[in-house]
């Protein structure tokens, strides 16, 4: 973004601004006129923005349920759709080996591939919300690695205490850990420094990595083929009653943090300054660190360590939408989802018969965006913090 | 709207075992403004953050409306004083016009509220930055910054007014104009309390003048009562010259610098 000189700078001798426009009286601003300069207010934009993304949604949607050993058109893969919420249709498969396959193998896995992008964008963008930070994200600062330990605790001593959810309910529990341990390290005087952030991530990451390899060698061979797993990160394998699991936990955690946007709109004024506004920081802070390890939490326990989703996603759509939180969040919610399912669409296309990580591949692309994220920062801010 | 705004009662604040503030005693009242003034790390700020609420007073008592600001809850106090700080960062790019809006964020869902965007387009034209309301903020000067984040505290249209050293990044235009901002308030019936460097423009422009020093009220009242060459050059550690504005008739500071400067 290119900014006009400062008024109160030195008057410029560049062409590019005439003395005249420089001279200009200050604009009658009407109330209309202001609208248009907000961020959280150009519905036209946004509506597009919201459009856009949600199309191309959809069609991840049907071209990944179609796609794989045994192709599947479009026009089966939206038919079977329409019958399944009670519209009958021609384009509807008649085949049962069909409608298995999108039904038992790959609509499940296409959606929790939706829903994990979802809640890991939403809960990347409440983190820099609450960092007040650009560069916060649950895998970067470690809350991932640490709902993973959290994950494989559970699988390796086999605690099952919690019935199926046992393991979500570590993955919950290790990711608040760490979301706590980064929380009170990072912050000092009420701000996050970048590189105080990056630093706490880097501690976190080791110590979380250190516990995982430990878990392994203290395993037997099937669950470190599972921690392996989790580590990787895949939509292998889902299920609908984990599908499901995620759905419900992640619907009203992003409902709520959604409910937030405006008070997080205000953490960027500064702690004090939200405060004077009338948010209990302190509080705000708190619920929505639990929030994001909820998210966080409840996506990496079903199909482990997804990095850098938390990080792009958001700030993509920061770029298009400018910062308001609200729209944000929505949009990082659509975009999400969209971004893990093509992601997933490559893991299982890209190489011939052979089903890749998705977290190898969010990491290959978020990894050099993350680099260049951080040069940028560095740039603009004239320095490290 | 008269009467007391603030009542502080023997108020001392300590951090650890260094006395911040000791023993203040100070009444602040609508329609007037008050100027904090005293050396650096005098209190000042500290004073201005017990009354904020950012700071609990270690002994002493502080109400507002003549109830105990501990009992205030953060919305009530949101909507009845707004606060300048000295450092204005912003996170993310939010817009000039974005940041003064967020200062409407305690009238959300008041009947109020419909006044918003006259309130915003009214404080932006009042600090001289309407013509700023698209820009990021993150881009704006060191200046234009404080007077956007001024415009937000105006936007918040409350009936009590705390700037801590609004005028520290602006020029000599600027600086007159926010003073001339503040007395508008408080002739509107606002309390304004004001922290500042300048002796002489807290003496154009303030009703009263409070001067802070060691964490004690050394003096207050009006500013030709408080602001003499004696008090200022023991406060300060300077010695100073106070005259009278030939225009205005209030004290006038200047520095005795001696001999002439070397040239060079």
């Amino acid at each position: 973004m290119t900014a006009p000189a400062p008024a109160s700078g030195p008057v410029p001798t560049a062409p590019s601004i005439s003395p005249r426009a420089r001279n200009a009286p200050t604009p009658n601003l009407t109330p209309d006129h202001l609208a248009a300069s907000r961020a959280g207010t150009s519905p036209r934009r946004r509506t597009l923005v919201y459009g856009i993304t949600a199309a191309l949604l959809v069609v991840g949607v049907i071209v990944s349920a179609g796609a794989g050993q045994l192709p599947i058109g479009p026009a089966e893969v939206v038919g079977s759709l329409l019958r399944a919420v009670g519209i009958p249709n021609a384009w509807a498969p008649t085949e049962p080996l069909i409608e298995q396959t999108l039904w038992q193998i790959r609509f499940p896995r296409v959606v929790m591939s939706l829903l994990v992008g979802a809640l890991l964008a939403v809960a990347g963008a409440v983190m820099q919300a609450v960092f007040a930070n650009p560069l916060a994200e649950p895998g970067v600062v470690g809350v991932s690695s640490g709902a993973a330990v959290g994950a494989a605790l559970a699988i390796t001593l086999g605690l099952t205490m919690f019935g199926g959810w046992t393991t979500a309910a570590f993955a919950f529990v290790g990711g608040l850990a760490a979301t706590l341990v980064v929380y009170a390290t990072a912050r000092a005087n009420g701000r996050t420094e970048a590189v105080t952030l990056i630093l706490t991530g880097i501690a976190v990451n080791a110590f979380t990595g250190a516990a995982l390899a430990l878990l392994m060698f203290a395993g037997d061979t099937a669950s470190r083929e599972q921690i392996v797993f989790w580590q990787l990160g895949s939509m292998n394998g889902s299920r609908w009653p984990e599908v499901a699991t995620v759905a419900v936990v992640g619907a009203i955690a992003a409902g709520i943090t959604i409910g937030l946007a405006r008070q997080f709109d205000l953490l960027a004024l500064g702690d004090r300054t939200a405060a004077h506004l009338g948010v209990r920081v302190e509080r705000l802070r708190v619920f929505a660190i639990v929030l994001v390890a909820l998210l966080t939490g409840v996506a990496v326990a079903f199909v482990g360590i997804i990095a850098f989703v938390g990080l792009v996603v958001p700030h993509v759509m920061r770029m298009l939408l400018g910062p308001a939180n609200r729209a944000l969040l929505i949009a990082s919610l659509l975009g999400g989802g969209a971004v893990l399912v093509y992601a997933d669409l490559l893991a299982r296309t890209v190489i011939p018969s052979a089903d890749l990580p998705i977290g190898i591949l969010t990491s290959l692309v978020g990894g050099p965006f993350f680099y260049w994220l951080l040069r940028r920062n560095r740039r603009k801010a004239g320095g490290w913090g | 709207m008269t009467g007391t705004a603030f009542a502080l009662r023997g108020v001392g604040y300590r951090i650890g075992t260094a006395a911040i503030l000791d023993d203040v005693t100070l009444d602040i009242a609508y329609g007037r403004v008050l100027a904090l003034v005293g050396p650096n790390g005098a209190g000042k700020s500290s004073l201005l953050g017990v009354l904020t609420g950012d700071a609990r007073p270690s002994t002493g008592a502080v109400t507002l409306d003549g109830r105990p600001l501990g009992q205030w809850s953060a919305r009530e106090l949101a909507r009845t004083r707004a606060v300048l700080l000295q450092a204005n960062h912003v996170a993310f790019s939010f817009t000039a016009a974005d940041v003064v809006e967020m200062g409407r964020a305690p009238w959300i869902g008041t009947d109020l509220a419909d006044a918003d965007e006259q309130l915003i387009a009214d404080a932006m034209a009042r600090a001289d930055v309407a013509h700023l309301g698209r820009r990021a903020y993150p881009s704006l000067s060191g200046g234009e910054k404080a007077r956007v984040s001024l415009a937000r505290v105006l936007a918040q249209d409350t009936r009590i007014v705390m700037l801590d050293e609004p005028t520290a990044a602006l020029d000599l235009r600027h600086q007159e104009d926010v003073l001339r901002i503040a007395r508008d308030l408080a002739a509107e019936g606002r309390a304004v309390v004001v922290v500042l460097h300048d002796l002489s423009l807290a003496a154009a422009y303030a009703d009263a003048v409070a001067i802070i020093a060691g964490g004690r009220l050394v003096a207050l009242g009006e500013p030709a009562d408080v602001l003499t060459e004696e008090r200022i050059a023991d406060v300060y550690g300077t010695p100073v010259r106070v005259l009278a504005d030939p225009d205005t008739g209030r004290p006038v500071v200047l520095p005795r610098r001696g001999s002439p400067l070397p040239r060079g």
